[in-house]
Parts: structure tokens; C-alpha cells; sequence
């Protein structure tokens, strides 16, 4: 805002776009971004595609190297035929989180289109995922794409080496336990290719030296006395490190009758639910940053007559697209849009920094009248994920804006109940309830591995803890716990258990190993 | 510092490999959805673009643990409220037990089904087991062709109906104004002078001269004729061979009470085969069915293929009735005309005679290739029925035409290929 330039000639007029206008965009949305506001992303990428490679993208996960599974084959299938019969438009980008921050844009895009897309890409994702902490911490920028590269030579090899088939088997197996692949507590150091691969190496050299206590046949001292057996289960899933979350890393580390390749099949499906992970917890405001970013950045170029007023007007026009939110009752209604919940959120915290209510005094004073908003999105950007940061910055007047209502389903009762709507008595409740709604440890299901039974068939046993009662779909489940016994080798078993009460409220029994 | 980079020129089609691989995957599910597709299909839609198919999802889903319906609590937090206030209860909507929303129904449980669209090729090589059939193309079948005329510039003599105008009336003219051939206005001026002078009746000398110009100019006239036999240009048409893009197929079948719904699903698919085989090579294809039992008519589709008919068995009508649309409708020196029969070899054996005549005499040489399939169930090989008999003597007599017999759909294209290549290639 302390800078303001003095340059009245339009970026461009009209809607073509050359590689001398993007450059010129570009640089001109890098003024503001930089040098108004203070950004701090990732030097840029700017890569131009077809419609065609953006479908190609869309089916690796929009990676732009990724190793070959039909899995992916079937969502281009999908996404293919939707697009061809207009059930669903393209996304105008795809912007991933590497060094240099690639954004692929699409060349059927107007010039307007390309501006907007290059400071919400280039600019507002590319500062966020260099600034969050979550990011930073979970993933690592610059080794991603080569790490993407060596995972496909990896399973490419493998393919060569084991069969196709062999492969896929491991990697259904490993897809279907993915959610349950990360970490969810930081982790030491960010590895790059090299270490990588030395580790690798140094893994198989050590496993290969090591004992592997399952295989331990004789008997143990003290069989038969209650107090030693229950010693014995705590030594033993001490040496386990059980109980442990992380499916696939517990499986890749102790499964007995996995080949090396196969453990760094699962490694190589873990490391890559370990990238994404962050990202499911940071939708809302990732995509709120970007769409805050380009707003403040279009509006900037156009005040300071880079824009025109028909390009200003088309820019508008995409932005509200964006940022539409339908009721719950209209049939375009598919769940709150994270754009449109993340902007109105960042709007409301600049208004109030500039423009405070009595209101906001009481409930952000720290915020209300602070003046400088740019500094109370960056500290958001950098230090909250979605749940946080709902619960710390969902002021009302966002909440009545949307005319936000919090819903209880309860199974055992017949009808739904209201619990609280957007007025002085329901805020918090709202607040408190979308922000759990964004919990992704409520989302998904705690499932750990409890123990191994040693001594007998070195059955696997798994817990599923339910916090609220709701207990796995049982059909995929049955597939789930099929693909899992499949890489441990010996039959599993499942208990689902109420976490307050330890009751067991549901049991899959012995699921065995068995080839399809 | 940005760099901007121009992808576009990239290879598209990463996917193609992950698409096989899915594909692949989904083989059998996907063959069912072929299958399915084809019968609900008619004969001349076969070779039609991608097909849209829906296949059920069994292995092909990608299970992961999540949370199920049915119990325990769920709180939701919906946008748009109008009328609720704290406390209402709402009764609980139909499907999914979800709270207005799309709860825990997001995460693809309910996929049961999966829909995409294969291509033709892709159609095709399902459809056919994977037997290469763009292969078989350039094999078998001469080129067929016919004498067409071509326009080739103009001749000096031709037909007058072939008389070109404009050439003509060109050389007339340029030959009246070289010869100088007297034009009318002047004749009609001299005509207009000389009566003038002769009503006056002066000058008698100038009027003398008049008259014998008007004569020499009336000489002249007759002398260079308005249109000469030297002027006349005709347009003139050279022959060529020209390679007939039409072709006829007539389906002959069997509807009689022996054929089962398994014979003739058979029979269909042969049909489709040679429909494919022949529109590409022909730029158009048209079909003619024929069913018969003691009697023969020509039917649409549906009728051909699901409506029953009871009578005894003849084959010779079922000729006759061919005979009668190819010379109504198909003059054979404008349309290929193919011929395939599909029965179960039944015939009245007092019919085997008239058979045999008619089709050495009228339908053979008709036809650029007559297929007589025989859908059979498994009786074995020895059991040779009337009609193969009679047809078996054609067939060594060196006639254009094959014959194969059919127990089941996987034997459908090994039978086409084999009636469709080349004795060349045979060997």
C-alpha cells in the first residue's frame, strides 16, 4: 500500500495472449505481490498446456511424473468422458508444490484468465506452500519432482524385474491403505534423492544382517504365569514399536514375508501420502490465500490503470464464479466451497483491520483496527491449518454472511436436529463445528496396529478407536483388510472399539492372505 | 526470474499407458459391457464411434478404511440457512442418511458402477477378441470397378444432344467476322436507303449502286452461312474405369423353428463382421434381409432377427426373393453385391436340385462373394447336413464362395478370416 506506481497504460487490451504479455503480466503481478505485499513465493514456473495434457495431469494426482497404475487410468476415464459431454468444466490451472512452483495454465484461457491465474498460482499458492508451516515441515519443495522421478524408474523397474501383475498387486494393496500411510506427528529431516537412495541401500544391507525377532520360534522364559505373559506383550510391542498408526510404514518395516522391492513400493506410495497430506488439511485455506492474493492483485493492476475496465469486469466475472457458495437446499450445492469459505474468512479479517466494528473489537481485539492486514494473513497463512485456523479467525459476520447452521445426525434419533444457526447464541457452536468438520482426525478413522500375536500364528490385530460411534463402511473394510492380510502375510483381524467406554463394538475376525 | 515454457508440443496422451493398463484391468468387465452393447446394437450401427459403457465396479474399486453410515453422530455445518433456528428438527432426507449434504457419501462408497466411453478402436478390438482386424483390409476382394465417362475436352463430331453452345457460337462468330459475313443492321440500313430513294425517286444512279451492293451483300450471306458444320464442337466424354464405392449386402437366414436365439445371436455377429468388413472398403454399404422357411420376404431388422416364423425349410424362395430385390434395386453394374447366408443346413432335399440351379445360374454370378455360414450346435463333424452337401459342390466347382461352420461366438472371427483371405495367403 506504501507504494504506489504510477504507470496508467493498460497491460494489455483484448484476449490474446502472447509469451511477451504473460512475461509482462507476470512481472507486473510480481510487483504488486513482492513489492506491495510483501509475498514470498517460490521463483516461478509458468508452464502453457493443452486441454489434453491438463486431463493428463488431472489423472496423476496433477503431478507431472508419476509411476503407472490402472487406478489412474480409470479417474482419466472418468474425468475424460464428464469433460467431453460438459458434465464439468477443467480447471483453469494446476500448481504444484515444488522449487521452482510449476503452474501449469491452459493455453484456451484468455489473457485475463492467464493474469489471474499467474498471481493466484504463481503468487498465492506458491507463498503459501513455502510459508505454512505444515508445508514446511511435511514436505519438501525441492526434491519432489525427483523423487516422483526415481519412484516411477523404481516401479518401472520392478515391472521389468517381477511382472506387472506382481506390481500391481502391491500397489493396490498399498493405494487402498494410503489414507493410513502418513505420519501424522513431524518428522525428522526432509531426505533428498541421494539419501534417499543410500538409505535404501543402507536399509536392505541392514535388514539383511539383522534378526527379525517374528521369526523367533523358541519358547521364552516364563510361559504361562499371567504377570510374564502381560510383561511379554508390553516388551513385544515395545520392540515393535507398536501400537503404531502408520499402516504402511509399520508394514514396509516389520511385514515378515515382504520382498525388498515390495517394501519400497509402499515406502514410495507412503512417501507420496505423506506429500499430499498436507494439503487435504490446508484446502480452505490454500485456496483462500490464492483467491485473497489474486483479488488484492487484479484490483491493485486495475486501480493503477494496468487493467481495463472490460478486462477488470471478466475478472469479476471468473472471481464470483469462484467464489460462489449455493445454499444446502440448491441442487448445485456439493459441500461448502473452500474458496469461497477461505476468501470470505481473509475479507472479514482485512475489513476488520481497517474498518472495525464494535463487534470485532470483542471478539478479535487483537485484530480489530490493527491497520496492517497483510500481516494478519501472513501470520495465518504460515502458522494454521484448516481446523485452526476456523476456529481462531470464523468471525460472525462471515458466519452470517453465509448463513452457517450446525446440523446434529444422530443414528438412534428419528430427524435431525438444529443445534445452532448464526446469532449471538450459536457463533461458537458453529464455529466449533465447522472447524471439527475440518479435523481430518475425525475425518478419517484412527485404525492402529495393537499387536502381533507372536506366539501363535502372527495373526496382526488392528484397532479401529471411534470417537463418535460411527463405525467403518463394511464392504470396503472386508477389501481393505484383504489387501492388508495380503502384505502381512498371516490372517488379520479388526476390532472396532468405543474409545471412552474400550467396549468392542464391532469385529472382523481372521481375515486370511489370499492371492487373487 | 520466470520462465515461461510452451508445453504444448509435449506428447499428449501420458495417460495412454495408465488407460491400457486400466483397460486391460477391467478386461472381463468390459467385454460384458461390449457384448451387452453389440446386442442391443443393430447391424449397420456396429461399426459406429466410441461406445459409452458402464461396467460394474467389482475390481475395480480402490477401498480405503473410512467411516460407514447408520450410526453413532455426525455434526454438520451447512450454508444458506433460511427459516431454521436452534432446537428445529428436520426430518431426516431419504437417501444416505446424510444431513442435507453429502456427509460421508463423498468419499465413493456408493460406487458401484463405473462409467467411461471406449473408442472405436477400442470398441473394435474388444469386440473381436483382440484379433486384428484393420489387418485383413488390404487381403482378398479385388477392387471392383466399372465404366464411368469423363468429361476430356471437345471433338469436332458427337452427338447432337452432346452439341457444346458456347464453343460453337464462339467459332461461329470469329469465322462471320473473319469472312466478314454482312451483318444485319447493315443490310437492314441499306434495305431502309434504298426504299427511301425509290419512293423519292431521285437519284437513280445512287439507287443502281444501292441494289447491286444489297445484292452482293445478299450473296455474301448466303455464301457464309450463319453456323458452319466447321463451327460445331461437342463435347467430348473419354471412358474410365471407375471403382464402384456401393455395395449391397443381403443377410439370407434361416428363421424356421429350428433355428434357437444362440443360432441366430451367431448369425448376428457374422453379419456385423462382414457389414464392418465391408463399409471399410465401400463408401456405402446398404443391407437387404432376407429370412425365409418355406417361404422368403424381405424384412427390417428387428423382425429379422427376434420375430419367430414356423414352416417347414426351403432355401431356393429365400434365392428368388434376392433375385427379385437385386434386379428392383441393385443393378450389379453399380452395386457389389455380397451375399452371406446363415442356417443350420436344413433343407427339404427336393429342394437340393432348384438350389444348386439357381445359385450356378442367377446368384453366383451376381454376387462378389456368397458366405454360407452353418450355426450348429456340437453334433460333430461327420454329420454333414443337405444344404452343406449342395453348397460343398459349389465350392469345389471353384465358385466365389465359402463356407464355415459355427458352434460359438469365439469362433465367429477365425471363420471370418479364414473365408476372407486369400488363397495367396492361404498357402
Amino acid at each position: 500500500m506504501t507504494q504506489v506506481l504510477h504507470q496508467d497504460r493498460p497491460l494489455y487490451t483484448g484476449a490474446d495472449w502472447d509469451y511477451a504479455l504473460i512475461k509482462k503480466a507476470y512481472d507486473a503481478i510480481e510487483a504488486v505481490a513482492v513489492g506491495e505485499m510483501g509475498l514470498d513465493p517460490y521463483p516461478g514456473q509458468v508452464e502453457i498446456i493443452s486441454s489434453e495434457q491438463m486431463l493428463d495431469a488431472y489423472a496423476s494426482m496433477g503431478m507431472p511424473v508419476f509411476y503407472r497404475h490402472w487406478s489412474f487410468g480409470k479417474h482419466f476415464a472418468r474425468d475424460e468422458m464428464y469433460y467431453r459431454k460438459g458434465m464439468t468444466g477443467l480447471a483453469y490451472e494446476i500448481v504444484i508444490n515444488s522449487n521452482p512452483c510449476l503452474c501449469y495454465i491452459m493455453e484456451e484461457n484468455t489473457m485475463t484468465l492467464q493474469t489471474l491465474v499467474m498471481a493466484h498460482a504463481a503468487f498465492g499458492h506458491s507463498h503459501f506452500f513455502k510459508n505454512n508451516q505444515l508445508f514446511r515441515s511435511w514436505t519438501d519443495a525441492e526434491s519432489i519432482l525427483d523423487y516422483l522421478e526415481f519412484a516411477k524408474g523404481y516401479v518401472a523397474r520392478c515391472e521389468e524385474r517381477y511382472g506387472q501383475r506382481e506390481v500391481e498387486r502391491v500397489l493396490d494393496a498399498a493405494h487402498a491403505l494410503m489414507t493410513h500411510g502418513v505420519h501424522r506427528y513431524p518428522r525428522r529431516q526432509p531426505l533428498n534423492l541421494q539419501e534417499e537412495m543410500d538409505r535404501r541401500r543402507a536399509r536392505v544391507r541392514h535388514e539383511e544382517q539383522t534378526f527379525n525377532d517374528l521369526w523367533r520360534t523358541l519358547p521364552q522364559k516364563g510361559d504361562g504365569d499371567g504377570e510374564a505373559i502381560a510383561a511379554g506383550v508390553r516388551d513385544r510391542r515395545q520392540a515393535l514399536g507398536l501400537p503404531e498408526e502408520n499402516l504402511l510404514y509399520f508394514l514396509e518395516k516389520r511385514a515378515p514375508k515382504l520382498e525388498h522391492w515390495q517394501r519400497e513400493i509402499l515406502r514410495i506410495v507412503r512417501m507420496v501420502s505423506q506429500y499430499f497430506y498436507p494439503q487435504k488439511q490446508t484446502k480452505v485455506m490454500n485456496e483462500g490465500c490464492a483467491t485473497a492474493v489474486h483479488y488484492h492483485i487484479m484490483t491493485r493492476l486495475h486501480e493503477t490503470g494496468r487493467l481495463t475496465d472490460g478486462a477488470f469486469m471478466e475478472f469479476l466475472h471468473h472471481h464470483t464464479n469462484v467464489v460462489f457458495q449455493p445454499g444446502f437446499d440448491d441442487p448445485r450445492y456439493s459441500g461448502i466451497n473452500p474458496y469461497a469459505l477461505g476468501f470470505h474468512i481473509l475479507q472479514d479479517l482485512k475489513r476488520m483491520a481497517l474498518e472495525p466494528t464494535e463487534e470485532d473489537r470483542r471478539w478479535f481485539p487483537d485484530i480489530a483496527g490493527s491497520g496492517d492486514f497483510l500481516a494478519v494473513w501472513k501470520h495465518a497463512w504460515a502458522e494454521y491449518r484448516d481446523e485452526s485456523f476456523i476456529l481462531q479467525f470464523l468471525g460472525p459476520k462471515v458466519m452470517r454472511d453465509l448463513r452457517l447452521f450446525a446440523l446434529r445426525d444422530d443414528a438412534r434419533e428419528p430427524h435431525l436436529t438444529v443445534e445452532a444457526i448464526h446469532d449471538d447464541a450459536g457463533y461458537r457452536e458453529v464455529r466449533r463445528a465447522l472447524s471439527a468438520q475440518y479435523d481430518l482426525a475425525r475425518h478419517e478413522p484412527d485404525i492402529q496396529v495393537v499387536d502381533v500375536d507372536l506366539a501363535g500364528d502372527r495373526r496382526l490385530i488392528l484397532e479401529h478407536r471411534t470417537q463418535d460411534g460411527r463405525l467403518l463402511s463394511e464392504p470396503d473394510a472386508h477389501r481393505v483388510l484383504a489387501h492388508l492380510a495380503r502384505l502381512w502375510g498371516y490372517p488379520v483381524r479388526l476390532y472396532e472399539v468405543d474409545a471412552r467406554s474400550e467396549a468392542v463394538l464391532n469385529e472382523y475376525g481372521d481375515v486370511e492372505p489370499r492371492e487373487d | 526470474m520466470v520462465h515461461i515454457i510452451d508445453r504444448r508440443l509435449n506428447p499428449k496422451d501420458k495417460s495412454l499407458a495408465n488407460r491400457q493398463r486400466f483397460i486391460g484391468r477391467a478386461r472381463r468387465q468390459i467385454l460384458d459391457a461390449v457384448r451387452d452393447a453389440s446386442s442391443r446394437r443393430r447391424v449397420a450401427d456396429i461399426g459406429q464411434g466410441g461406445e459409452e459403457i458402464r461396467i460394474p465396479a467389482d475390481g475395480l474399486q480402490e477401498p480405503s478404511f473410512h467411516k460407514g453410515g447408520g450410526r453413532g453422530v455426525r455434526d454438520h455445518v451447512l450454508p444458506g440457512n433460511r427459516e431454521y433456528v436452534s432446537g428445529d428438527t428436520i426430518p431426516r432426507p431419504e437417501q444416505g442418511g446424510g444431513g442435507g449434504g453429502r456427509g460421508a457419501s463423498a468419499d465413493g462408497e456408493g460406487e458401484d458402477a463405473f462409467q467411461f466411453t471406449v473408442s472405436r478402436d477400442e470398441f473394435l478390438d474388444l469386440f473381436f477378441e483382440n484379433l486384428e482386424l484393420p489387418d485383413l483390409l488390404r487381403t482378398r476382394l479385388s477392387r471392383t470397378e466399372t465404366q464411368g465417362l469423363q468429361r476430356a475436352g471437345y471433338s469436332v463430331s458427337g452427338s447432337p444432344s452432346n452439341l457444346n453452345l458456347t464453343r460453337t457460337m464462339r467459332n461461329s462468330l470469329s469465322r462471320r467476322l473473319a469472312l466478314r459475313r454482312p451483318r444485319r443492321e447493315e443490310t437492314r440500313a441499306l434495305d431502309e436507303e434504298i426504299d427511301r430513294l425509290e419512293r423519292s425517286g431521285r437519284d437513280p444512279e445512287r439507287l443502281r449502286e444501292l441494289i447491286r451492293m444489297r445484292e452482293d451483300l445478299t450473296r455474301r450471306t448466303r455464301a457464309i452461312p450463319y453456323i458452319d458444320p466447321i463451327d460445331l464442337r461437342y463435347n467430348r466424354f473419354s471412358p474410365v474405369p471407375r471403382p464402384i464405392t456401393q455395395a449391397v449386402m443381403f443377410c439370407l437366414m434361416d428363421v424356421s423353428g429350428s433355428m434357437t436365439e444362440d443360432m441366430k445371436d451367431l448369425a448376428k455377429r457374422f453379419f456385423m463382421l462382414l457389414y464392418l468388413f465391408l463399409q471399410r472398403r465401400y463408401r456405402h454399404v446398404d443391407i437387404v434381409f432376407i429370412r425365409h422357411t418355406h417361404i422368403a420376404q424381405e424384412v427390417d431388422e428387428d423382425t429379422f432377427f427376434y420375430s419367430r416364423e414356423t414352416g417347414g425349410t426351403l432355401v431356393s424362395p429365400a434365392l428368388e426373393e434376392m433375385q427379385r430385390v437385386v434386379r428392383e434395386r441393385y443393378d450389379p453394374g453399380e452395386w457389389n453385391i455380397y451375399a452371406a447366408q446363415a442356417s443350420d443346413g436344413d433343407n427339404t432335399p427336393a429342394d437340393n436340385p432348384t438350389v444348386v440351379e439357381m445359385m450356378e445360374s442367377a446368384i453366383l454370378p451376381l454376387c462378389r462373394y456368397f458366405a454360407y455360414i452353418e450355426v450348429a450346435e456340437d453334433r460333430g463333424w461327420d454329420m454333414t447336413t443337405d444344404l452343406w452337401q449342395v453348397y460343398e459342390r459349389l465350392v469345389k466347382a471353384g465358385r466365389p464362395m465359402a463356407m464355415r461352420r459355427v458352434r460359438r461366438r469365439a469362433d465367429i472371427f477365425p471363420v471370418f478370416r479364414d473365408l476372407f483371405t486369400p488363397v495367396e495367403l492361404k498357402r
